[in-house]
């Protein structure tokens, strides 16, 4: 059972290159490979959700090597439910993608696709700071080519600002792996635990270096403030789908946070105590103020939303800072609310902009086709965003909320939180009234005219009309939505998983029992 | 010895974000890659400074050896740094046919545009 840890990895690490060698010109049979990839993939990581609910730890060492000294990859309740997330959330986006032929507009996309898969299921799954910084490498490299997927000249110049910030951001990762080896001797995240639990407060000056440095590259991929500003001008410009699979992106950095400031600098670290929080919470409240104040402010579509991620990692950061096993179950479900209404929105998004002769422009015009079933599922993503009831978003908030009440910057976070909810719900609001009620509005005023000056416009117009979205091309976006109700429908649940997740994670003991099975959790 | 090697670990950072800053295409992949060479011999003393001394600990030799996982990541770094430069050399170039100009930051009237009606797609 063990071997199938590995397999969330292998699998698309297997099937790209050859969907990038054998399949490359033959489209049906790349999709159908990919499907199935992917499909296997949720069956998978389904399998490994219900092995990791029993609560045990799982390590499984690479090539069999024990573990300080070989790398090992580690199943616990929040690493299978971020490889469930990911899997869940890469279905929806490749049938996305397939239903609306983003995929034939480059080459090589459901290879890219499949890498950044794996890049992603690695990170999650991996024990060893060193291995995590690879598979960082790994999913960005795919992301590159993802995010350029399609072309054009803003495409490309974006992406040229996002290959840079990364690059920057891994070198960063590289100087800070490499203090905390010098200091502490190892790189493997349970090992680590263990010596940083032995390194007395006055030695402690390099680690504390390693840990700010490591939490700089972390919020780099979170977008965090003040690192946050290469997010809206990648996302806005990045393929709608790709968009809604990099809303695991900013997950990657958050989980990174999550698991190495709990497992190995825990709260209870004499090194750094305090140290992280004091940074993070007052840079979870700008960023939750940048992402709140871009809603309201921006002038397109593409980039509302990509602030709107901004502002939920904020919100998601400050539950985090708080470095409490509920505050902590707090973020993950906010995680994994803040996942999906980010992919939702995307993919409804590149329904509307593709048929709208404004792009995604926030100027009233002529309504598309299906402009009230639009209209219905943008409210419905908009909400779950903002943090409206009936959707997971308030269920979200309001745990989080209640969770930072006894943390020392509770007055700060429900300020910020609350403003932040109500500015992001202006901005939606605007925008969604300007895509779909002024658009209605216009459209009665100037088609009188139009009709009945000349009928060959009207037919010409008819043809270049934007066809009414298929069945389809609408389930994925449905599809996430459908999974904000159930989150919302089965938080209780949900939250009981999750507040397993973050005792394993505090408790930290299980984790270092699991990869080092020799003695030396003795000394935890 | 240390000092050669911090001083260098210092003036090669400090050249390499200079560069950065300088926000045009080859000037930043220079940069880049002035910083992926300070962070190579940053690795390689994390290990401590070892001369001439075998990267095994030998079971009757000396005692003293040098720490062979600094190398080991060092190789995975370069490898990978390597291969980044590549695909941010392929991206400049990219960018710079499509815009006649390889400026990295984009300017307002940029960000007013939407990527997908440049490509018609």
């Amino acid at each position: 059972m063990t071997h199938w840890i590995i397999a969330p990895v292998i699998l698309p690490a297997l099937l790209a290159p050859i969907i990038a060698f054998v399949m490359r010109h033959d489209y049906t049979l790349a999709r159908a490979t990919s499907v199935a990839g992917t499909l296997a993939l949720v069956a998978i990581s389904i399998g490994l959700t219900i092995t990791a609910m029993e609560g045990d730890t799982i390590a499984y060492t690479l090539g069999d090597w024990p573990a300080p000294f070989g790398i090992v990859l580690v199943l616990d309740r929040l690493s299978a439910l971020m490889v469930l997330l990911t899997s869940a959330l890469a279905l929806i986006v490749l049938i996305h993608a397939i239903a609306t032929r983003w995929d034939e507009k480059g080459r090589h996309f459901h290879a890219l696709f499949q890498f950044q898969l794996m890049g992603i299921t690695g990170a999650f799954l991996t024990g060893d700071a060193f291995n995590l910084f690879v598979f960082f490498e790994v999913l960005l490299i795919a992301s590159y080519g993802l995010m350029i997927h399609g072309g054009g000249r803003v495409r490309l110049q974006a992406g040229l600002q996002y290959v840079v910030m990364n690059l920057a951001g891994s070198t960063l990762f590289l100087f800070a792996l490499g203090t905390l080896y010098a200091s502490t001797g190892t790189l493997n995240i349970a090992d680590m635990a263990v010596k940083l639990r032995e390194i007395p407060v006055e030695d402690a000056a390099l680690v504390r270096v390693a840990a700010i440095l490591l939490l700089v590259v972390f919020a780099i991929k979170a977008a965090l403030f003040p690192i946050h500003f290469w997010l809206p001008g990648t996302y806005s410009n990045a393929p709608a789908p790709v968009a809604a699979l990099f809303a695991i992106m900013t997950k990657v950095g958050a989980y990174a946070i999550i698991r190495i400031y709990t497992i190995s600098f825990g709260p209870d670290v004499a090194a750094t105590e305090g140290l992280i929080a004091q940074w993070l919470m007052p840079a979870a409240v700008v960023t939750l103020a940048v992402g709140a104040v871009g809603v309201l402010g921006a002038r397109r579509l593409m980039p509302l939303l990509s602030f709107s991620v901004v502002g939920s990692m904020g919100t998601m950061m400050l539950a985090v800072a708080a470095f409490t096993p509920y505050a902590t179950s707090s973020a993950l479900y906010y995680l994994v609310h803040s996942t999906f209404s980010a992919a939702a929105l995307f993919l409804l998004a590149d329904l509307v902009v593709t048929r709208r002769a404004a792009g995604d422009g926030l100027t009233a015009q002529f309504p598309t086709v299906q402009n009230g079933l639009f209209a219905a599922l943008f409210f419905a993503g908009a909400i779950g965003m903002a943090g409206m009831p009936p959707l997971s978003g308030f269920l979200g908030k309001l745990v989080i909320l209640d969770a930072i009440r006894d943390s020392s910057f509770m007055t700060l976070g429900w300020v910020a939180i609350l403003l932040g909810s109500l500015l992001t719900i202006i901005g939606f609001a605007r925008a969604g009234s300007i895509l779909f009620w002024k658009s209605t509005a216009q459209a009665l005023h100037e088609d009188e005219p139009e009709s009945d000056k000349d009928e060959p416009e009207g037919d010409r117009q008819a043809e270049n009309a934007p066809k009414p979205a298929t069945a389809l091309e609408l389930a994925p976006t449905m599809a996430a939505v459908a999974m904000l109700a159930l989150l919302a429908a089965f938080a209780g649940p949900a939250m009981q998983y999750l507040e397993g997740a973050s005792a394993q994670l505090y408790d930290g003991s299980g984790y270092i029992s699991a990869v080092l099975p020799e003695g030396e959790e003795a000394q935890q | 010895m240390e000092i050669v090697v911090a001083t260098s670990v210092g003036v090669l950072t400090a050249g390499g974000v200079y560069l950065i800053l300088r926000l045009r295409a080859f000037p930043v992949i220079l940069g880049l890659a002035l910083l992926s060479y300070a962070v190579n011999v940053f690795l390689f003393s994390t290990g401590r400074l070892a001369i001439n001394m075998p990267p095994v600990l030998q079971k009757y030799g000396e005692a003293s050896y040098t720490d062979p996982l600094p190398q080991a990541l060092v190789l995975t770094a370069i490898v990978i740094s390597f291969g980044m430069t590549a695909v941010l050399v392929m991206f400049a170039l990219g960018a710079f046919l499509e815009a006649d100009d390889d400026r990295i930051n984009m300017t307002a009237a940029d960000e007013d545009k939407d990527a997908r009606k440049e490509t018609g797609a």
